[in-house]
């Protein structure tokens, strides 16, 4: 089932939370929304799921226009954040529900729903949990419990709100590589919500990054780290670390600043700002340099230190038995040089709606 | 070295709760278990044959037929005016939803005295509507439709009250999940949401009925207690001892009390299952 959705915008009340969605989703594909939270990702899920409707724009599944279609019409596995799973009803009672309230010319007998949730519960390895009630289960049973009822109805698409959220890290792990198995044996085209990054890239196909109800940047894993489409995407895979720049002849100059690792670009000359991570700066020992450390802490596989230059203070992390960590301390003044950096003309506060102009990133021995 | 079993701390008196605890258990037989005994006893002075003669009086066994109509007419309505109020304030907004909750609770703070009179004002001969009503001959007031209407308005918050922040902390994914699962409005109701609240409901029901069977300031205005006619078991009561009939007074009184014993120990057990 492909899924178009066109220029789509939703406010509540007088906040804007969508404001013009464009995106297609093939058949088959799992696309992950990735945002930080109030980017309106949930939003725009509840909405394919016919649980939200927009202020306008189109929704359109296999050709069909879903906005004309009750969120009960459209036969959508929906699995919530905090599961939703009814405790008054066993786990074989709520992977049951969505056939057991089909109108009764459509539902099926009682041996075929038993049979079908005898199915689903040992597709979902938790055969032995069917007589149970949600409130004796853990997070990750209650998870497959919640994808089975989903799955029950043998959904069109297949939509998850941040499925791994409530789940600690170990299960979350296991559940991920789980929840990619899934999707292929049953061949639904599925997208999910979360606000974690490895997550989104270790388990989609592509991944839609969203930011203040828009679309900033679609792309898998290395697309999206080296080549950030905007100033936010580059804030938002950690690149913190922002200085002002002067480009002339398409490199980035500033005082205390060693660009030499980074290649020229074709931008006009003027004022920019380099985005970086802290761990691609290299800080180079210079008793002229114009950046002191001024804090110093080790976790013993990495230095992680503050450099200041009396106006800005940024983190730099470098891995402690690197040749550059040696001598570094408190006082040491250093220059920076970074090892790959995205930069957008502009001065700092103009980067909202800065064009994309991206470096590639050097690999650094850690 | 010694081991001794601390149960509380070293230094610390135990007196002081223990006098806590036994005023609180003074207090309790003083204020609730002498009175409810002093009913039974003065009820039961004379023995049974006069108890049972006593229940059995005509006006006295009226008066216990038309507490329970009104019971029963009023909290069936209440149970669908609080479910239909909760589920509106917890799953929707809009205008006047601040001002729908404070309304609510609005009869726990007046006096039913007022109610009553307030309806008295409104629907009575000389009320305000007093003339359309005796145009179309409807009689409210000093009838059965007074009682009926003063006992909703005193019991109207209870259901609402147990029922609306249960509603509003489940939240409204389980239904949103059953709509996705293809459930149909009724469906989700009677499957989802009614299964979730209905301790919280019974519960609210069990005290409106409680209220509605005891209530006696509101109805004595709107009944005009005319025995036979609109007199209610609380009515009764205090017409009875005003006639120095203390042994019928405490009798009939005995019956309310054996209700409200009933609803105490309902409630009881609903409250585990809460």
């Amino acid at each position: 089932m492909s899924i178009s959705i066109e220029n789509m915008t939703k406010s509540f009340g007088g906040t804007a939370v969508l404001r013009g969605i464009d995106l297609t989703v093939e058949s088959g594909e799992l696309v992950a929304l990735l945002g930080p939270s109030g980017s309106g990702k949930t939003t725009l899920l509840k909405i394919i799921a016919g649980l939200e409707w927009p202020n306008s724009g189109g929704l359109q599944v296999n050709g069909q226009d879903w906005l004309g279609l009750a969120a009960q019409a459209r036969r959508i596995g929906f699995v919530f954040q905090h599961y939703a799973l009814f405790p008054h009803m066993t786990v074989r009672d709520n992977i049951a529900f969505g056939l057991t309230v089909r109108p009764r010319a459509e539902r099926p007998g009682k041996a075929v729903i038993a049979a079908k949730v005898d199915e689903l519960l040992h597709f979902l390895q938790i055969g032995h949990l069917g007589e149970r009630y949600p409130a004796q289960l853990s997070g990750g049973q209650r998870q497959r419990v919640a994808l089975g009822r989903a799955l029950a109805i043998e959904p069109t698409v297949l939509l998850l709100d941040e499925p791994f959220g409530a789940l600690d890290a170990a299960v979350r792990r296991d559940l991920r590589a789980w929840l990619r198995r899934v999707h292929e044996e049953t061949g639904s085209t599925t997208i999910f919500v979360t606000h974690d990054q490895e997550e989104a890239f270790e388990l989609a196909d592509r991944v839609v990054v969203m930011g203040e109800g828009k679309i900033e940047q679609i792309g898998n894993a290395d697309q999206i780290h080296d080549h950030p489409a905007s100033p936010f995407v580059a804030r938002f895979m950690g690149a913190t670390v922002e200085l002002p720049v002067m480009l002339h002849a398409g490199r980035a100059e500033a005082s205390g600043l060693d660009a030499s690792r980074l290649p020229r670009r074709a931008l006009p000359d003027g004022a920019a700002t380099l985005f970086l991570r802290p761990a691609d700066i290299t800080p180079i020992a210079d008793p002229s340099g114009r950046w002191e450390v001024s804090r110093c802490t080790s976790n013993g596989a990495i230095l992680r230190l503050e450099l200041s230059d009396g106006s800005q203070t940024i983190p730099v992390d470098l891995p402690r038995r690197a040749p550059e960590a040696k001598g570094l301390e408190q006082g040491t003044r250093v220059l920076l040089r970074p090892e790959a950096a995205a930069i957008f003309p502009g001065p700092r506060a103009a980067q909202m709606q800065a064009q994309p102009i991206e470096f590639p990133r050097k690999e650094k021995s850690l | 070295m010694s081991v001794t079993a601390l149960s509380h701390a070293p230094g610390q008196s135990r007196a002081v709760p223990r006098l806590l605890i036994a005023l609180a258990f003074g207090l309790t037989a003083i204020f609730v278990i002498a009175p409810l005994a002093f009913i039974f006893w003065r009820a039961f002075a004379e023995g049974w044959g006069t108890y049972v003669a006593n229940i059995a009086d005509p006006m006295t066994l009226h008066a216990i037929g038309l507490t329970s109509l009104v019971a029963v007419i009023v909290v069936p309505l209440n149970v669908a005016f609080g479910l239909a109020a909760a589920w509106a304030i917890a799953r929707f907004r809009f205008p006047g939803r601040k001002l729908l909750m404070t309304m609510i609770e609005i009869p726990f703070s007046i006096s039913p005295i007022i109610a009553g009179i307030c309806y008295l004002l409104l629907y009575g001969r000389q009320g305000l509507l007093g003339p359309w009503l005796a145009a179309h001959d409807l009689k409210i007031m000093f009838a059965l439709p007074g009682i009926i209407l003063v006992t909703m308005f005193v019991t109207a918050p209870f259901v609402a009250r147990e029922v609306l922040p249960l509603m509003q902390a489940q939240g409204s994914e389980q239904e949103e999940a059953a709509v996705t699962l293809g459930a149909r409005g009724w469906q989700v109701f009677s499957r989802v949401t009614l299964p979730n609240i209905r301790w919280a409901l019974l519960y609210g029901a069990v005290l409106a009925t409680a209220r509605a069977v005891g209530e006696f300031g509101g109805v004595s205005v709107v009944s005009g207690a005319i025995r036979g006619q609109t007199n209610t078991l609380p009515l009764q009561i205090e017409l009875m001892f005003n006639d120095l009939n203390t042994t019928g007074a405490f009798a009939a009184a005995s019956t309310l009390t054996v209700i409200a014993l009933v609803v105490l120990i309902v409630k009881a057990a609903l409250e585990s299952r809460r």
